[in-house]
């Protein structure tokens, strides 16, 4: 694949609620962020995908709310409903075609607009299994039951990610919840959908975040402090939750599997030096880590007692504070892409992980994890 | 450059009806897959990534891609959704052309699909529309088009015939087509007299409601042959997604086909669009827009759309047809529609559309039309490009 870079990243601080800004007011100021962060004007954007959800936004043709404010006005641009790392890879395959040198890249949620449990009841399939209200916590309290059973991992496991990632979000102006607390303050949280309680689970949220790419000769002519893709893929397992194995991520393993075929990596346990995964839920960040080949199935809960993936830890896991500790939707990806660059320049702070080369982000669309989008960044070309 | 040069190779069309109760949505896609498959002479396997996409709120399913994989063949593939309102079935083609051209996928099936007799179509495009501005004033599909007629109208004094006359050559095209829903031919006279819905637009005017799916495999130019004896490259895409408010609207002049077409022909080389084009699919979903938008497109000169309609350049036989398909007004399943508008443009110049054949086609448009007046627009020819 040809050298394909990430030349700026634009973050706004993930809240409970913008009451002050609708999409656009949103879009506005991420996309400013990044263009200041990459030292270009939207002049030099050749092309812009934005990324939304009809349902999360309640808007038909949701990419039209934020259009303008992302600069589409004058340029070729497009719209992927979904994660934003999915929107991302569109992004970058159109630079690899050969059509444009930089895409800007955004993706957006408000979590405050929306009825979370509605929204993605409306991703059960309408005959067979809507009616019977499941939603994206009862689905994945399923997963989560399976994956524990499996492996014998217990809810005071899980619970150490919360107590991690809330504790590493002290440290991130843009996460929305730093928490000191404990394990017990987890296990003693209110039971959502066993056996995940309250503690457990991401919040609901706002935010947006925009990356930019460009071709290696746009980055080297725009850019001082380029983060370079170095594979990227994405795959879908089965849809209905009976047909799948919910403990087994496997269509994440076959994602990872081709990602870090591209990036050359072929041990990505020793090879990869920071994680930002999509921990929507504690034991998320645990199946995860195991799908992408970091740990061996069921081994992830050992690894994250010893203090693995703790800041200071051989692999930090989340040390952003990740999706528990804020997480807006569609955006969230996008996110976990641009904590993933702070890192790479050593722009990270307090969670800073010294000489980090290569870093893994992760991305997901559909119920318990159906669909994945990993990628695979790296400090040098 | 593109790093690899695209083609069509394979379409599929299911039947569309105004309800299809016999399907459900997963089985609607599967027909499309089915048939385009066949007609490339592949089976799934052979797919490297699927490009899929509808309008969310028309069926109320959320995250389509994951929910398709029965019907698409997604299950353990890359699959992805692009969705832009009117214009989803030409962002998806024009997503399955960069996904190839990137060199990262070899094959890619795209997929539009809509079943639009479980939607509030009205309903549901009411809320596209910014809720303090727009949507209690101005919102809805029809509004805004009958305020581009009427714009038209006003400033070149056509009236509702010479639209009209766009309508009867559409509905006597759609006779020809096989996949169309309304096979009909129908009189000036009819049209004039039937139900005004929002002035002046007579039902006549447009497009129906379509439950129908449409699918189209991409393939590199290092197979495309090899799978298709003669297949229809991708010369070239272009969008403009203009506006967000409905106020912005320069109406009765659209602004996203002005220039996402003017920039589609200096991509592409394309100097006098008129004689170096051989055909046109246009996203048509009204007959104002069959003058207004050709215009537009830099075909004819600005008002001169409706003396070029009644010359009989643009019926079938005419020196430039549009819409052999009967396009739009013939068949409207909204997230499938600019992705038929790319298959109709692609059997012309694989020469496979039977009755509704325009002889000789080498070089043919396909349009997309959604959101706030946004268009999308991609040329094939029959010629695999040297650039």
């Amino acid at each position: 694949m040809e050298n394909i870079a990430i030349i700026g990243i634009g973050m706004i601080p993930i809240k409970a609620n913008y009451k002050t800004h609708n999409f656009a007011d949103m879009a506005w100021e991420t996309v400013n962020a990044a263009l200041k962060d990459a030292g270009i004007t939207i002049k030099d954007v050749e092309n812009v995908i934005t990324t939304s959800n009809d349902f999360w936004d309640g808007r038909t043709i949701s990419c039209m709310a934020v259009g303008d404010a992302s600069g589409v006005r004058e340029k070729n641009c497009s719209c992927v409903e979904g994660d934003g790392t999915f929107g991302a890879f569109y992004g970058m395959a159109r630079i690899l075609s050969g059509s444009y040198g930089t895409t800007l890249v955004t993706g957006h949620t408000k979590g405050s607009e929306s009825i979370s449990s509605l929204i993605t009841n409306a991703a059960f399939d309408p005959i067979y299994e809507r009616a019977l209200g499941p939603d994206m916590i009862s689905g994945c309290a399923m997963q989560a039951r399976a994956y524990m059973e499996r492996h014998g991992i217990s809810s005071r496991q899980t619970a150490l990610v919360s107590v991690k990632n809330h504790g590493n979000a002290k440290h991130n102006p843009y996460a929305q919840l730093p928490l000191d607390i404990s394990v017990d303050d987890v296990l003693n949280s209110e039971m959502i959908a066993d056996p995940l309680r309250k503690l457990d689970c991401s919040p609901v949220s706002d935010g947006c975040c925009a990356i930019i790419l460009a071709n290696e000769e746009k980055a080297k002519k725009l850019c001082q402090k380029p983060v370079w893709v170095k594979g990227a893929a994405f795959t879908s397992d089965a849809y209905f939750l009976g047909d799948r194995d919910l403990a087994d991520p496997r269509s994440l393993a076959a994602a990872a599997k081709k990602a870090y075929a591209m990036a050359g990596i072929t041990d990505p346990a020793r090879q990869v030096d920071i994680a930002e995964v999509y921990d929507a839920f504690s034991y998320q960040e645990l199946m995860w880590l195991e799908g992408l080949g970091i740990c061996e199935p069921g081994k992830a809960a050992h690894q994250l007692e010893k203090g693995r993936f703790n800041v200071g830890g051989g692999l930090p896991v989340n040390a952003s504070g990740g999706l528990l500790s804020g997480h807006p939707v569609i955006a969230a990806g996008l996110y976990r892409i641009a904590e993933c660059v702070r890192q790479l320049r050593g722009e990270a702070g307090a969670v800073q992980k010294d000489g980090a080369k290569i870093a893994v982000a992760q991305g997901l669309n559909g119920v318990a994890g159906q669909s994945h989008c990993v990628w695979v960044l790296g400090a040098d070309k | 450059m593109a790093k690899k040069r695209v083609a069509v190779v394979g379409t599929g069309q299911t039947m569309h009806k105004s309800h299809r109760p016999d399907v459900n949505g997963q089985e609607l896609i599967n027909e499309a897959v089915k048939t385009a498959l066949a007609d490339a002479g592949l089976t799934i396997n052979d797919i490297d990534a699927i490009v899929i996409g509808n309008m969310d709120h028309f069926e109320g399913i959320n995250y389509v891609d994951c929910w398709s994989v029965d019907g698409s063949g997604g299950w353990m593939r890359p699959i992805i959704k692009l969705t832009t309102g009117g214009t989803t079935g030409s962002t998806l083609a024009i997503g399955g052309y960069h996904m190839v051209a990137s060199g990262m996928f070899e094959k890619v099936l795209v997929i539009g699909w809509e079943k639009n007799s479980e939607s509030d179509t009205t309903g549901a495009i009411t809320t596209a529309f910014d809720p303090i501005w727009d949507r209690l004033v101005f919102a809805g599909a029809i509004a805004g088009l009958a305020a581009e007629g009427m714009a038209y109208m006003t400033e070149f004094g056509i009236t509702d015939k010479d639209a009209a006359r766009v309508s009867v050559r559409d509905r006597k095209h759609a006779c020809n087509n096989p996949h169309a829903q309304l096979r009909k031919e129908v009189t000036l006279e009819e049209v004039l007299a039937s139900p005004m819905l929002s002035d002046p637009i007579h039902l006549l005017d447009v497009c129906p409601r379509t439950d129908g799916a449409c699918a189209v495999i991409m393939a590199s130019e290092d197979v495309a042959q090899k799978i298709c004896p003669t297949p229809a490259w991708i010369w070239g895409t272009a969008n403009r997604h203009t506006y967000t408010y409905v106020g912005d609207l320069n109406l009765g002049e659209i602004d996203s086909m002005k220039y996402a077409a003017a920039e589609l022909w200096r991509k592409t080389g394309i100097t006098e669009p008129r004689k170096q084009i051989d055909v046109i699919e246009l996203y048509q979903p009204y007959s104002f827009a069959g003058i207004i938008w050709i215009e537009a497109m830099g075909i004819i000169p600005r008002g001169k759309g409706a003396e070029y309609i009644w010359s009989g350049a643009t019926d079938m036989g005419g020196e430039l047809p549009i819409n052999p398909s009967g396009g739009v007004i013939a068949c409207n399943p909204i997230g499938a529609t600019g992705l038929i508008r790319c298959a109709e443009a692609c059997t012309q110049i694989m020469g496979k559309g039977g009755a509704r054949q325009v002889p000789g086609v080498k070089m043919a448009v396909s349009t997309g039309f959604g959101g706030c007046f946004w268009t999308d627009i991609l040329l094939y020819g029959k010629e695999k490009p040297n650039f």
